[in-house]
């Protein structure tokens, strides 16, 4: 790891294989304050928020995933940081929110509409067809152990936007990612939007999903759809073939 | 860290005018009227650059084991905890007095070294800064909750005063254990003489305790030659501590039951791995050695590099860590009286290894000679794996068991091989 030397390695979306390495092993540092990483390069905080921005609004089923730091209003810091998330996720059409509660381990079975969970989320993301997705709000080392999984074994662009030292395995990432920046974020959304980007999808903004969120709309039933939950270590079809592995829970 | 370094920046802050009170970020409360502050209650967090690096400093001439001491008296600590076993046991006697002078909140005597290093994850868990200290044999009977300290990214500081581990047992020198602590995921420092024992613990917990880092560190020195020895140790006054530690900003939520995401986990933070993929304990893996490759950044900084060269176009090179660098250091002087055209690398950190930097230091060498104080040559097979050409590196020479290493042994080595 070492600033000014540029590494080989690219952190782009895979599939990369079973086992990627940690970027920072392979070389790429971290940026620093008024700067941003763009696939294990080291750019100007702009220019890693406008590609952060081209990546949601261009790439498919692009999904928010607010981690424990975001989600729960355990001060007046963290609502504040909400509200500025939200005016954010409104400049991307079609964005759905689903959230990393917290890091227990959720088996057998998860609702990969409703939730992204470290352990598998690469589930979330196959599932969902997530193609761009951002990490806020996620404790640094449950980001960088699941944004590893998801380079592993998917075709997602990952963005981590963090209130601390920033990503190396995220494809963008910027450091100590505070209110400021994220409105810099909805900024640089529209920016892109109006320096010709069109966004993939139209209409509204944040589109609900998962039971928990939709049964908040008028008219839907409060149930839980226990057919729709996805069997923790299956694989669809669409996967990196090793990623099924063995079932963790036999006896 | 050069002393003179450190003194002449004080100086130019002085003649610049600085406010010497700007790396202040806090005070106590003054005390009520007619009552002067002293000791702990006289302490003012300030920057760690302005300790590590900035502070004018003086000179002392103590031991090994109270050159540590007064780094722990500038480090606020909330908590030490420990297991007597020798030499170990007169350092943590000094910390005791730390604690009964009001520099560290909590101190108490584990019951043995499994205990100890257990409450000390618990400690560290539970976001406070946390000291600890063995040697030898309670190094390897710790060791099973010593090495789940990375994993659990628990940032703490363990001094380790290096002593015979294997039968025939015996106190004295040999530092064969720090191998045990070179595959376990933390950092690893390992110090030369009573100057580093002061310097790097305070280095230590910094490093341990950035965001991207959040790791334990372990402080290793040769037991006696620097916990019993006399040096001369370069200190700032101490009247100034480190901040405290900052919990909340760290790579994973320490345990705090008021506060979320544990407040609502009913299950450990760690889960045994039949509860997770291997895939996510794989990734876990690699994340703890991503996070040393990270220290590399702050210990640069504030270790002033991690190597020191001396004769750096020298065509022998000794590699050293440890007291095995000041005989070193004697070797090059010797050696160079008789013509020898020798260098020395400090090798200061041990996890993170600086590979590119041995790499690029040991380059032009003809020979590279290894000394160590330990049978197996840890330091030599580490060299080996990361030189190019590695028949160029001397095996030895090591003593072990207790023995000095003469200077003469060094350079015997040096022109024994062609």
């Amino acid at each position: 790891m070492e600033r000014g030397k540029e590494p080989t390695y690219r952190v782009v979306p895979g599939p990369e294989g079973l086992l990627p390495p940690a970027a920072t092993v392979m070389g790429v540092a971290l940026p620093e304050e008024g700067e941003g990483l763009v696939e294990g390069r080291i750019v100007s905080e702009t220019e890693a928020l406008e590609q952060a921005a081209i990546a949601m609004l261009t790439r498919k089923n692009a999904t928010l995933f607010p981690g424990p730091l975001m989600l729960w209003g355990w001060n007046e810091h963290t609502n504040q940081k909400a509200d500025a998330f939200f005016e954010m996720a409104k400049e991307i059409p079609g964005v759905r929110i689903i959230p990393m509660p917290d890091y227990r381990p959720i088996y057998p079975k998860i609702d990969p509409e409703a939730v992204i969970n470290p352990c598998h989320p690469n589930l979330t993301i196959w599932h969902n067809k997530i193609e761009a997705c951002v990490f806020i709000g996620v404790h640094c080392h449950y980001a960088n152990i699941t944004l590893k999984m998801v380079r592993a074994g998917t075709n997602c662009y990952t963005i981590a936007l963090c209130a601390e030292a920033g990503h190396e395995d995220a494809m963008a990432s910027v450091p100590n990612f505070d209110i400021d920046k994220i409105d810099r974020f909805r900024d640089a959304l529209i920016r892109v939007k109006k320096n010709g980007v069109k966004p993939l999808y139209e209409g509204k903004g944040i589109v609900p999903t998962g039971w928990a969120q939709i049964s908040k709309l008028p008219g839907e039933a409060l149930s839980k759809p226990e057919g729709e939950l996805v069997q923790a270590g299956a694989t669809p079809g669409f996967s990196h073939e090793l990623e099924s592995g063995l079932d963790d829970t036999a006896e | 860290m050069a002393d003179g370094v450190n003194v002449e920046k004080g100086a130019e802050a002085a003649v610049r005018g600085d406010d010497p009170r700007a790396h202040v970020i806090s005070e106590k409360p003054a005390p009520p009227k007619g009552e002067a502050k002293t000791g702990a209650a006289a302490q003012r967090v300030v920057d760690p650059d302005y300790l590590l690096l900035d502070a004018p400093r003086t000179k002392e001439f103590i031991t090994g084991s109270e050159a540590a001491k007064e780094a722990i008296r500038r480090a606020n600590v909330d908590i030490a905890i420990a297991y007597p076993i020798t030499p170990q046991s007169e350092t943590m006697q000094q910390v005791g007095y730390l604690y009964a002078e009001g520099y560290i909140k909590d101190y108490y005597r584990g019951e043995e070294e499994i205990g100890v290093m257990s409450a000390v994850a618990g400690a560290s868990r539970a976001g406070v800064r946390t000291l600890t200290a063995t040697a030898g044999p309670g190094l390897m009977r710790g060791i099973e909750s010593i090495v789940s300290w990375p994993g659990g990214r628990l940032p703490s500081l363990l001094l380790v005063m290096c002593r015979v581990v294997n039968a025939p047992l015996a106190i004295q020198p040999d530092n064969v254990e720090i191998s045990y602590l070179l595959n376990a995921g933390g950092i690893v420092l390992h110090g030369e003489n009573q100057q580093d024992f002061y310097d790097y613990p305070l280095v230590g917990f910094m490093v341990g305790e950035k965001p991207e880092v959040t790791l334990p560190v372990a402080v290793a020195v040769d037991g006696f030659f620097v916990t019993h020895a006399r040096g001369w140790v370069s200190m700032p006054a101490e009247d100034i501590k480190l901040p405290p530690r900052n919990c909340y900003h760290e790579a994973v939520p320490m345990m705090d039951n008021e506060n979320p995401p544990i407040r609502i986990a009913r299950d450990a933070p760690i889960q045994k791995s039949n509860f997770i993929s291997y895939q996510m304990h794989a990734s876990w893996q690699q994340e703890v050695w991503a996070a040393q490759e990270r220290a590399k950044k702050w210990l640069d900084r504030w270790l002033g590099g991690l190597l020191e060269i001396v004769n750096p176009g020298a065509k022998t090179m000794i590699v050293a860590s440890g007291a095995a660098v000041s005989q070193g250091r004697e070797a090059v002087r010797q050696g160079t009286e008789q013509g020898l055209d020798v260098g020395l690398v400090k090798v200061k950190s041990l996890r993170p290894f600086p590979v590119d930097e041995l790499k690029a230091a040991l380059a032009h060498a003809e020979k590279i000679v290894v000394p160590e104080f330990n049978y197996v040559g840890w330091l030599a097979k580490e060299v080996k794996f990361v030189v190019d050409r590695a028949e160029r590196v001397i095996d030895g020479p090591r003593v072990f068991g207790g023995m000095t290493m003469p200077t003469e042994l060094i350079l015997e080595t040096i022109t024994a091989f062609k």
